[in-house]
């Protein structure tokens, strides 16, 4: 039972292939980043998902329903990327407006904005919002009405640290409650620890659709090692590991998976001179580099 | 309310609040309610020569003032509408809800009609108010003042359903207001000029006789003007420009006043539609 299953999507336009055979779930209480340059198609995708625009070819079913059917848009919660309200308008207005038009009660307008943390400006007109408060009002609608589908399309930008922090909490909360999500994102750090699964696009083509410690498994990229040596022994430990010198103290190495206890075992060896060894994984952003351009080279 | 009425009324009071505090409302309703003021101080000196009431005289005056006005009035409020909301992004959200593209529209038309009946129904009463106090037979006149208040609104939705439409084809706010500054002209004024050129080469021959009256009619504001005069004696004889309206019947003009608003709404959603957000 999924919340979204593409199967084969496709959309060209004017001869351009923006989106070539995309397949993929998001399952009830599942996030999944889906992630990508720009221009890799992440907003068409999600476009063709709202049933905004139509798929050249291909199946989707949103809810069970074709995209864009009033099953489908009922359940479904959308946050575009950098959207702007009426600046007229105050925040409990314009989400009183967007409750009316799910119809809910528009009373739930203050516990909407008091859930994204916007209750001291709601009656103040969006006008005098910064850009994190119009996107915080962004996420107070897609939250109305308790959408089994929420297409949130950088949902992050514009907001600061402790803010994406407040952000997850309440897509965490959703995600327990059973909704399924998907979401665009240029912030790698932030949807490693975040998400349960990584879907990655480029040229719109899909290059990997997995949880991030199988996509670590697959890409089998060299873990680094780096070595802080005492002062003045560099040069010998670099000599002795065969490794790269950085600065005066430091020291580099990589290794692969299997690899990395008899590295380190050399590197106990020489106790007499190291101060200290960090042990660094491949970043999210070099599992995306690698997965992004695989079909180039 | 139905679930298809409800999501027209919430956009609608939305759009009517954005109105007020744009101050669209505001602007408009000092508009007209500036302009009925001059035109009866004006109107009111030249009653006895006439020999019709003052606010049938008013009212002539109010026809030409009307035809100018009131479609300037309405695309200056509708040509944002579709073209700002893509824009900002909302259009695209909008549409996600389970709202569709007449509903949206809808909403906005009943707000901007509102604001427009708003305005001229303050400019048209205080006209008739003045008229009133310095004429004590201008009740006679009370019926083409009524007449000319619905008419206008009609030609009020002719001209918002023209803006969305406009909105719609430009996608961007500046061409949008650019398109509805030329619409403006071309049926409120440049048209009028294209047919007097036409009619004075023609010298009074088949185009004249068979062709303008039909012209006329295809032109909402001139329908609008040629409606107003003819219905009423008193008015065609306050305006001193019956000739034109007497060739052509009230009713005729009356069809086209009132078909013109909804074929332009039919436009404009036609128009909305083929926008992909």
């Amino acid at each position: 039972m999924t919340r979204l299953t593409l199967s084969q999507v496709t959309k060209r336009y004017d001869g351009v292939t923006a989106l070539d055979a995309v397949g993929f779930t998001v399952a009830p209480g599942e996030r999944v980043a889906l992630l990508g340059h720009n221009g890799a198609g992440k907003s068409t995708l999600m476009k063709i998902i709202l049933g905004l625009i139509p798929a050249t070819s291909g199946q989707i079913k949103v809810l069970d329903a074709a995209p864009g059917s009033q099953a489908a848009r009922e359940g479904t919660a959308y946050l575009p990327e950098n959207v702007a309200f009426h600046p007229a308008l105050t925040g409990l207005e314009q989400i009183r407006l967007y409750l009316r038009l799910r119809g809910c009660d528009p009373a739930q307008a203050m516990g909407l904005l008091e859930r994204v943390g916007l209750g001291h400006a709601a009656r103040r007109r969006i006008g005098t919002y910064s850009k994190g408060m119009r996107q915080r009002v962004g996420l107070a609608q897609a939250l109305i009405g308790q959408p089994r589908l929420l297409i949130l399309d950088e949902p992050t930008s514009g907001l600061d640290p402790v803010s994406r922090r407040e952000f997850y909490a309440i897509l965490d909360g959703l995600a327990a409650e059973g909704a399924a999500i998907l979401l665009s994102s240029h912030a790698l750090t932030e949807v490693e620890a975040r998400t349960d699964r990584i879907v990655i696009l480029s040229q719109g083509r899909l290059m990997a659709n997995d949880t991030l410690h199988a996509l670590r498994r697959q890409a089998a990229l060299p873990i680094r090692l780096q070595i802080s040596a005492h002062p003045g022994a560099a040069d010998q430990v670099a000599a002795q590991l065969a490794g790269g010198r950085r600065n005066g103290v430091m020291v580099d190495l990589t290794c692969s998976h299997h690899e990395k206890l008899t590295r380190l075992g050399h590197i106990a060896a020489l106790k007499g001179l190291i101060e200290d060894v960090e042990i660094i994984p491949p970043s999210l952003e070099d599992l995306y580099s690698h997965f992004s351009r695989r079909d180039d080279q | 309310m139905t679930a298809l009425i409800r999501p027209v009324f919430a956009l609608g009071a939305t759009e009517f609040r954005v109105a007020l505090r744009n101050r669209w409302v505001t602007i408009t309703v000092a508009l007209m309610a500036l302009f009925a003021l001059v035109l009866s101080a004006a109107g009111s000196a030249p009653t006895g020569e006439v020999g019709v009431d003052a606010l049938s005289v008013t009212v002539a005056s109010l026809t030409s003032l009307g035809v100018y006005l009131v479609p300037l009035m309405a695309l200056l409020m509708s040509f944002d509408a579709v073209a700002g909301e893509v824009e900002r992004g909302t259009l695209s959200l909008t549409l996600t809800y389970p709202v569709s593209r007449s509903g949206i529209l809808m909403g906005k038309f009943a707000a901007h009609l509102t604001v427009l009946t708003i305005a001229v129904g303050a400019g048209y009463g205080l006209a008739a108010i003045a008229a009133l106090a310095t004429d004590p037979e201008a009740l006679t006149g009370l019926p083409a003042l009524v007449r000319l208040f619905w008419s206008s609104i009609l030609l009020g939705a002719v001209f918002l359903a023209l803006g969305y439409t406009l909105s719609a084809i430009a996608r961007r706010p500046g061409a949008a207001a650019g398109l509805a500054i030329g619409v403006w002209l071309a049926f409120v004024v440049l048209y009028d000029l294209g047919l007097l050129a036409a009619v004075v080469a023609d010298g009074g021959g088949v185009f004249t006789t068979h062709a303008l009256p039909w012209l006329l009619l295809a032109n909402p504001a001139d329908a609008f003007r040629l409606y107003n005069l003819a219905a009423s004696e008193a008015t065609a004889a306050a305006s001193g420009l019956g000739g034109a309206a007497q060739t052509i019947p009230a009713a005729h003009a009356l069809i086209s006043v009132l078909l013109w608003p909804v074929g332009a709404f039919g436009l404009a959603v036609a128009a909305l539609r083929r926008v992909t957000p």
